[in-house]
């Protein structure tokens, strides 16, 4: 990255060189990734507060979720993860072609996994596993009378990040758009390694969630 | 490449209201919230004015209970969000912090623009819902009534979030601008302590406000999905919801007075015309005071149920926050010896904000005593408290501020006789409210109440009147600033003979803030 030559991408004015402006931007972003591990961290720690308080309840609901479909969804993520990186890895090295498909591989990954999560979801509905005070005891046989909980915290978490993997689908869609009008080069890709520390903190938010609603119980 | 033509700045380079609304200069921006932070703090202050005339007498004196506790609510929803939270890093910050770090513009000037656009969204759906369901709920939205109450939560809490999203965008925005923008020579030790005061502030709107974040989307949910989390009825813990929401709050009361201690400290060293005493102090304690306001959100909740061993430990940690505080305070003192004092109007506002920002620490030293606090709790002494500190405080710097900058705003000097006058009225009106609350507070007169017992009445009068003459001193603030810019004489480059790098450019500002870049070769306040 200290290779950035600045005759070939015009900065903003207020910066001194091209370099200049993409160390910044990277901080920005590293910044905001900071914020969002934050607010996933709210969440994460009111599901340790309940999960200990209610720990038979938070077993039942979990039972409830079928692991095959979560830990498809991890790998689905953890590629994407990787296709990301190398998509990042062949616009620095001038490869165009590599690095469309690569693009275009994160994106189909993202939409594999919302798919996953949409069947998971409306599975959940069509035996009533609703949110809170949605879920009726006695139609889904609940042991709990409290089982909402489990499945308001289920769908606040993975709504919440089903929200940012589709905030990062678009903005793959957005950096692969711009990478096919030529944007980019290997000495200007700032926009995309910026996606693509967002989409790693995604899939890296994922990974806690699975265990933590899947498999703890 | 900047145009050198002396009679062009940043006003008149470009012309028509879209070159403003679209506008990506720091400075500009600056001025949008300046404006619509006035706006708001007009729509506030008619809340307050009225929750104090609803009190001027036992019994219903003006409007019903309910309505009532919707002016009580919007009063401080729109004081702490819309005006105090954004006031100072988000007008005097975007501002000056690029002029004061010798820097062409903030690190994202997009990302600024679209700062204020989210504080315009999420203002404007917090002003919708007064014409939907209002709310009754407080500022602090506490569960479970706020999930029961007809007002309508779930837009204001979402409102809330996108301003906390502006809020957040703009401390990321103003680390990176001082950690990356600095110009040569403009290492961390030669920047302006208002420099420090934002940076630290930024830091807690990056760290904190994403937790409020996910706390009051909970609380959408809450109304919309019914998820349970804060609601009793379901499982879930409505004291969660109170130590989620002060996780951020206690810090936003920094994210309140941090910047407004930069303006402080900026102001008593021009006007004693000495340098600082104990910058690197100054410097320090604000972000001691910003590492420790993490650890005292439970201070708050000392009657809630919390235990009693959580209750001493939140206690004492309160109490370290006057350390970091006192510095400051014994600096700026010193500062002050031997000075060669000026008490123009700038000035005053900040001795104004020594001497009532010490009321509100020491009071706040009080409430941190747990045995006290049990007493205190939720009555007019706590408001009486947090309005020292806020008012007193952030809002005195705020106006303290708005003077000494002024001239370089826009180029104009106002009118001095007029400004001391404000500070007199504001000053006194102040202490005229807010004093009788903490007699009140004492003889145990609780908070946010609709009504109280004729023992109250004489004193709730005198706040009532003092009311009236803090909204004088603004209304003629407002004069001050439109006499000045319609018929201000114009300023000198450096009307106040201070050293910081801004008043070293013409006044107003050129588009691109420096001709050259500046080199830096000294400290920020050279005086002797």
């Amino acid at each position: 990255m200290s290779t950035v030559n600045s005759h070939e991408h015009h900065y903003a004015h207020h910066f001194k060189n091209a370099d200049h402006e993409f160390v910044t931007s990277k901080q920005g972003i590293w910044l905001f990734m900071v914020t969002e591990i934050l607010m996933f961290g709210g969440l994460f720690v009111a599901f340790f507060i309940y999960h200990a308080m209610y720990p038979e309840m938070f077993a039942e609901g979990a039972k409830q979720l079928d692991w095959r479909m979560g830990f498809t969804n991890t790998l689905v993520l953890i590629f994407s993860s990787f296709t990301m990186a190398l998509g990042i890895h062949y616009i620095q090295k001038g490869d165009a072609r590599k690095a469309t498909w690569n693009l275009s591989a994160t994106i189909l990954c993202g939409a594999i996994f919302m798919v996953i999560k949409y069947f998971e979801y409306t599975h959940k509905f069509h035996l009533g596993f609703f949110p809170g005070k949605y879920l009726d005891v006695a139609r889904v046989g609940a042991e709990h009378a409290n089982l909402g909980l489990y499945f308001g915290f289920y769908y606040c978490m993975t709504g919440l990040h089903g929200i940012h993997v589709l905030t990062g689908m678009s903005l793959i869609v957005w950096v692969l758009f711009r990478h096919l009008r030529g944007d980019f080069n290997p000495h200007y890709y700032t926009p995309v390694e910026g996606v693509g520390i967002f989409w790693h903190i995604v899939d890296l938010v994922w990974i806690f969630l699975f265990p933590l609603l899947y498999l703890v119980g | 490449m900047a145009n050198h033509d002396s009679n062009l700045n940043y006003i008149n380079e470009f012309k028509g209201i879209k070159s403003w609304l679209f506008s990506l200069d720091h400075k500009r921006i600056g001025i949008l919230y300046m404006i619509s932070v006035m706006f708001f703090f007009l729509l506030g202050g008619i809340a307050a004015l009225g929750i104090r005339l609803e009190l001027f007498s036992v019994g219903p004196t003006l409007m019903t209970a309910d309505t009532y506790n919707q002016f009580m609510t919007y009063h401080g929803a729109i004081m702490v969000f819309m005006v105090i939270v954004p006031g100072i890093p988000a007008i005097l910050g975007n501002f000056f912090l690029p002029l004061h770090i010798g820097a062409k513009d903030v690190a994202f000037p997009r990302l600024n623009l679209l700062s204020w656009y989210m504080l315009m969204l999420g203002a404007a759906m917090a002003i919708a819902t007064l014409f939907i369901h209002r709310l009754d709920t407080g500022w602090t939205f506490y569960t479970p009534y706020s999930i029961k109450t007809s007002g309508s939560t779930a837009l204001m809490v979402v409102a809330v979030f996108i301003m906390g999203m502006s809020s957040v965008l703009t401390g990321l925005n103003f680390i990176a601008t001082v950690h990356k923008l600095r110009c040569e020579g403009m290492t961390m030790y030669r920047i302006p302590l208002f420099v420090w005061a934002l940076y630290s502030t930024a830091i807690l709107q990056v760290l904190a406000t994403p937790v409020l974040a996910i706390t009051l989307l909970l609380l959408a949910m809450e109304r919309i999905l019914g998820v349970g989390i804060f609601d009793p009825a379901l499982g879930g813990d409505p004291v969660l919801f109170q130590h989620f929401f002060w996780f951020y709050s206690h810090p936003a009361v920094y994210i309140m007075i941090l910047p407004a201690m930069g303006v402080v400290s900026e102001l008593i060293t021009t006007f004693s015309r000495k340098t600082i005493f104990g910058y690197t102090a100054i410097a320090y304690s604000s972000l001691g005071i910003a590492a420790v306001s993490f650890f005292v959100w439970g201070h708050h909740m000392y009657v809630s149920g919390q235990s009693e061993t959580a209750g001493i430990v939140f206690s004492f940690l309160t109490m370290l926050v006057g350390v970091p505080t006192a510095i400051k305070m014994f600096n700026w003192v010193s500062t002050l010896y031997r000075g060669s004092i000026s008490f123009q109007s700038p000035m005053l506002f900040a001795l104004g904000f020594l001497f009532l920002f010490m009321i509100g620490g020491v009071t706040g030293i009080m409430l941190a005593t747990l045995a006290i606090d049990v007493h205190f709790h939720d009555t007019y002494f706590v408001v009486a408290h947090f309005h020292y500190v806020m008012v007193g405080g952030t809002l005195m710097a705020l106006m303290g501020g708005f003077y000494y900058w002024i001239p370089k705003m826009f180029g104009k000097m106002y009118n001095e006789g007029l400004a001391r006058l404000t500070f007199v009225l504001i000053f006194i009106g102040f202490n005229v409210t807010f004093f009788p609350q903490f007699i009140l507070g004492a003889m145990g007169m609780p908070r946010r109440y609709f009504d109280y017992i004729p023992a109250y009445e004489s004193l709730n009068r005198i706040s009532t009147v003092g009311s009236w003459l803090i909204g004088a001193g603004f209304l003629i603030s407002l004069y001050v600033i439109i006499d000045c810019l319609v018929r201000g004489k114009k300023a000198p480059e450096n009307p106040w003979g201070s050293k910081t790098l801004e008043w070293t450019v013409a006044s107003p500002p050129p588009h691109h803030n420096f001709h050259h870049d500046p080199v830096v070769s000294a400290g920020p306040y050279e005086y002797r």
